[in-house]
């Protein structure tokens, strides 16, 4: 294994982390705070406890895994995406390394990013709200499993794009209103049946509902199922990630 | 400057070939082995095939067929190994904008599986006169300056062989005489050079071998000297004491032009015949009171030959 390989892409994919600090780090702080003053503060304190959580507190998991699922993937989208845009992929082609270790460099420095900024997120929560973590082993298993997943899936979004259009698409058009209609900001429970059996079709529903169960023990779907979700999408993240290197799918001519 | 082992090629490319999804073939077979050592020239018109070549030997391409080995060892298979033995030079300025040119070479270097060696990039950055730059942002160099972190990209990792696709398109003269200078260094060393380039006066200063690809074939690999020898014509040229009006009568095994204002008589021969027909001309032409003044020859450039070679292709 070709571990200095490994090491020398995971930092300088962190290196550009830190170039950008504002918009890597501060900006998503800035607007979760956001969302906390209007549906915490303003709007929250005019809503009911939600399984018996306070609606502040309730949207906390929602928050970070709105975060994160954004975050992992434009950050892993845009690092495999930029050497694709300015041509120096051909370095990364050439080097002795693994597809394994590609992906291990590219996605393991944007889920870092995105853990990080979610226990910046879980911070910043912690001086608005009440907090408590009852499972705190699960609440960094669902963290760090959402975290690697939707990387992988940021990893194929940036080899897929040929242009930075493609590459705001997903994350705008697709990722955004899923973890919006996902339960983010409420259980899926208080919908109609209906709608309660369609946002079952929702990947992120699971996700969500897995984290919020590492924080108060409640869930709109059992964690088993939630756990056994999430691991389905980490697979096929890998299988397409796997197909790519195999087949060279847009890397290669 | 050790002498290219022609015995054990570094690298051997056997019935290579590539054709393009939408059906370009870019590449018919390909043959050719590089020794050891040597520089290789492969020039070649634009669409030819140079870059695809190189591309497929640095795994950027996937080939339709054939094998490549580097130091005997399958490009595919023991790809590490293989891998690591090989610097690239793009043809394109493709280098990272925000990054220093320090941390980009070290990044390079590190990418190749090597621990970091400071040392080694300074070196590298001051052979190629990037040190005082070192700290600069790749986006604020120069095109050439550039260009120069693009080889020190590619030896950062010590290569055993070098590929240079095009390395002085677009500098200028002392940078390009400059990166002469590193490539006849490196080939001192022991590094393997395989040369693409449009600039025949620089094939025919630095390579030891020329390679000719047209159209996807390649249509002539030769040592160079043996090249100019083979394919050069050279040209007397008499600088005649009073004009002719004709080309004289009686001359006609002699390949022969007159210059518009009949002042010059030039004589195309040729090296390699057994005897170039010079005495002869002259004595004849004495006998005819043709006399002239001064004389002069020059011999066929790399370029003609380059150029008659691809045009009887075409």
């Amino acid at each position: 294994m070709n571990l200095t390989a490994v090491s020398a892409i995971y930092k300088f994919e962190m290196a550009r982390t830190f170039r950008t600090i504002m918009q890597s780090v501060i900006s998503p702080v800035i607007s979760t705070s956001l969302y906390f003053v209007v549906f915490g503060a303003a709007i929250g304190s005019r809503i009911q406890e939600v399984d018996g959580v306070s609606y502040g507190a309730f949207i906390v998991p929602g928050l970070i895994m709105l975060s994160l699922l954004q975050q992992s993937l434009t950050n892993a989208a845009f690092g495999i995406y930029f050497p694709k845009f300015t041509g120096t992929i051909y370095e990364l082609l050439s080097a002795p390394i693994s597809p394994f270790e590609i992906v291990l460099g590219y996605v393991g420095a944007a889920a870092t990013k995105s853990i990080a900024l979610g226990l910046i997120i879980l911070l910043t929560a912690s001086l608005f709200v009440d907090l408590r973590i009852e499972h705190p082993v699960w609440m960094v298993l669902f963290l760090v499993l959402t975290a690697v997943t939707f990387a992988m899936f940021g990893f194929i979004i940036g080899i897929w794009a040929d242009g930075f259009e493609k590459l705001q698409i997903v994350p705008l058009l697709i990722v955004t209103p899923l973890a919006f209609l996902g339960g983010s900001f409420y259980s899926i429970k208080m919908l109609p049946e209906f709608w309660q059996d369609v946002s079952l079709v929702n990947p992120v529903v699971y996700l969500i509902s897995g984290f919020r169960w590492a924080f108060y023990g409640s869930s709109d779907v059992s964690i088993g199922v939630s756990l056994g979700m999430t691991l389905v999408f980490l697979a096929a993240t890998l299988a397409a990630v796997t197909y790519i290197f195999k087949t060279g799918w847009r890397l290669k001519s | 400057m050790p002498s290219p082992d022609h015995a054990s090629p570094i690298l051997t490319v056997a019935g290579v070939s590539k054709t393009y999804e939408g059906g370009f073939q870019a590449l018919k077979t390909i043959d050719l082995k590089i020794a050891r050592g040597e520089i290789f020239a492969l020039l070649g018109p634009n669409g030819a095939g140079k870059t695809t070549l190189i591309s497929i030997i640095c795994g950027i391409v996937n080939r339709s067929s054939g094998t490549v080995t580097v130091d005997g060892r399958d490009i595919d298979k023991d790809y590490r190994v293989v891998r690591s033995m090989i610097g690239l030079v793009p043809q394109e300025l493709t280098t990272d904008a925000f990054e220093s040119v320090f941390d980009t070479v070290s990044f390079s270097r590190g990418l190749f599986g090597k621990k970091k060696d400071p040392a080694h990039i300074e070196k590298v950055l001051r052979d190629l006169s990037l040190w005082d730059k070192r700290d600069n942002k790749i986006m604020t160099l120069s095109g050439g300056m550039k260009r120069r972190v693009m080889i020190a990209k590619a030896l950062s990792h010590e290569p055993q062989l070098l590929f240079l696709d095009e390395p002085t398109a677009g500098v200028d003269v002392a940078l390009r005489r400059d990166m002469w200078e590193v490539v006849r260094k490196l080939s001192e060393a022991g590094v393997t050079i395989i040369l693409t380039t449009h600039y025949i006066e620089e094939a025919e200063m630095m390579a030891d071998r020329i390679g000719v690809i047209s159209r996807g074939q390649l249509i002539l690999v030769e040592d160079k000297t043996e090249l100019m020898r083979k394919l050069g014509h050279k040209e007397l040229t008499l600088h005649l004491m009073e004009p002719l009006a004709a080309l004289p009568e009686g001359f006609s095994d002699y390949d022969l032009s007159l210059s518009d204002d009949g002042a010059m008589l030039t004589y195309s021969y040729d090296t390699k015949a057994e005897r170039t027909g010079i005495a002869s001309l002259i004595r004849r032409l004495a006998e005819d009171g043709i006399r002239f003044r001064d004389l002069s020859t020059k011999q066929s450039t790399l370029e003609e030959i380059f150029v008659n070679l691809v045009e009887d292709r075409s």
